[in-house]
């Protein structure tokens, strides 16, 4: 196992970083590029921006936004919201993204992925899957079925069958979003990661509930090799070098020396 | 950013990759950065990147298409300082068993290989900070955690070549050196302060 990587998330609309609870209440949390640039001395060990309204008002994601955070930032970018079909991934990824998160279009159109591959490569290619428990058997598909709109819409998909077939089909990272505990703050869904876990080899980033550093040790321990929050870090609770040094205490592998450029 | 006049970079550009973190990893350098795809250019070039994303059949054609493969061989065996990244260090191999049939540009004597199946715990892709090792005499690469994205590896040290490696479902290379010649698997440009460190010593070199 590497080192599991700390992402803090930029959630922007109008240019600006904006952070809801469960994706409503969205409030004005700052500048993306200063907010990345500063999140990288911290520590981050990567970045994911996503333009969080812009699939549900049908706009592509501000290419300036992302060349903006390119120019700060020498740590990966992954960029995702709103990501219609090919052609935006090209333009987001010519802007700076290293990764682009697609959700809505693969639900879709499945062949994306598998176009986004051929094209990138599968280490750009991340499926984005935001998950609603809905009562069944955990960990089977009847646990978890996958919104999309920001969580507005349901498409009667299983989240775990969503999953496989994503993988199957080219994406190199799953972006797993439980609905439920997003901006709840009382941890990462562990049975949704354990599920996803179980079907898929590629490298999972565990999203929404975060509130701590053993929420995030938790998630390690159920499969996750990324964590990633938003609250947490925009609201001062935690750095991403106070996350990490908590970590390293829980046992949890991180990056070290990110201070110092060189070892000897 | 440095005292001296500000030293240009060429980027190789065969296709729509993404260069921007490429490009602007050497511009927060001071450097000044142009892209090519032009055979003279390329054997001109003072500093040359190669650099890769995707997959290797794909590239070789946007190489082959560009007439470029004579150029980069000619650059990389009389020691020009040139920087491969990630699939562009793979280039400068024989081959990779991603695309069998498909030549390289053979510089490094081996093949790029998959990561074993079955390995259970690794994750493939290998996504995300690993830290290399460089031999004794490497000069550029450092010791530290650098980003890897990536499917295919090398394993075999090449002869000539200053191996750098690290350990991911087994050892691998990391980074091979001759001279100013550098080829990473992983990306110096997402690499944060510790990539910094390595370009800045490959712009000096």
């Amino acid at each position: 196992m590497l080192p599991v990587r700390i992402i803090p998330c930029l959630d922007v609309r109008d240019g600006r970083v904006v952070k809801g609870v469960k994706f409503r209440g969205l409030r004005d949390q700052g500048d993306p590029a200063e907010l990345a640039r500063a999140y990288e001395e911290q520590g981050a060990d990567e970045v994911v921006v996503l333009d969080v309204t812009a699939t549900t008002e049908a706009r592509g994601t501000r290419l300036d936004t992302v060349a903006a955070v390119r120019a700060r930032l020498s740590v990966p970018l992954t960029v995702g919201g709103g990501i219609g079909g090919i052609e935006d991934a090209a333009a987001l990824l010519e802007a700076g993204a290293d990764k682009v998160a697609v959700n809505t279009a693969a639900l879709r159109r499945p062949e994306l992925l598998s176009e986004l591959a051929a094209r990138f490569g599968s280490q750009c290619v991340v499926v984005s899957i935001d998950a609603l428990g809905c009562g069944g058997a955990p960990g089977g598909d009847g646990g978890y079925e996958v919104v999309v709109r920001s969580g507005t819409e349901r498409v009667a998909r299983g989240a775990i069958a969503w999953a496989r077939e994503a993988v199957e089909r080219g994406a190199g990272e799953i972006l797993l979003t439980s609905i439920d505990r997003d901006g709840t703050r009382s941890g990462y869904e562990l049975t949704l990661l354990r599920a996803v876990r179980s079907v898929v080899r590629v490298p999972i980033v565990a999203s929404g509930g975060a509130d701590s550093p053993a929420h995030m040790a938790d998630a390690v321990g159920a499969g996750a090799d990324a964590v990633l929050a938003a609250s947490i870090f925009h609201q001062g609770n935690w750095t991403v070098e106070g996350v990490k040094e908590a970590l390293a205490r829980l046992e949890v592998s991180v990056r070290p020396g990110y201070r110092e450029a060189v070892s000897a | 950013m440095r005292e001296a006049a500000a030293p240009t970079v060429t980027v190789v550009r065969t296709s729509t990759a993404n260069l921007a973190s490429v490009l602007t990893g050497f511009e927060r350098l001071g450097c000044r950065v142009r892209t090519t795809a032009d055979p003279h250019k390329v054997t001109s070039a003072d500093r040359l990147v190669l650099p890769g994303v995707g997959a290797f059949a794909a590239a070789r054609r946007a190489i082959d298409a560009h007439d470029l493969a004579d150029a980069l061989c000619d650059r990389l065996e009389r020691g020009r300082p040139t920087l491969g990244i990630c699939l562009g260090m793979q280039l400068m191999a024989s081959g990779s068993e991603e695309a069998p049939g498909v030549p390289g540009l053979g510089v490094l004597d081996c093949v790029a290989g998959n990561y074993e199946s079955g390995d259970e715990g690794w994750r493939v892709p290998q996504m995300g900070w690993n830290l290399v090792a460089p031999d004794e005499g490497c000069e550029i690469v450092p010791r530290g955690y650098a980003y890897f994205a990536n499917s295919y590896r090398l394993t075999t040290a090449p002869d000539g070549w200053r191996p750098v490696w690290c350990e991911y479902a087994g050892r691998f290379l990391a980074a091979v050196e001759r001279g100013p010649v550098v080829g990473c698997q992983f990306h110096p440009e997402l690499s944060g302060g510790y990539g910094r460190a390595l370009l800045t010593r490959w712009l000096e070199a």
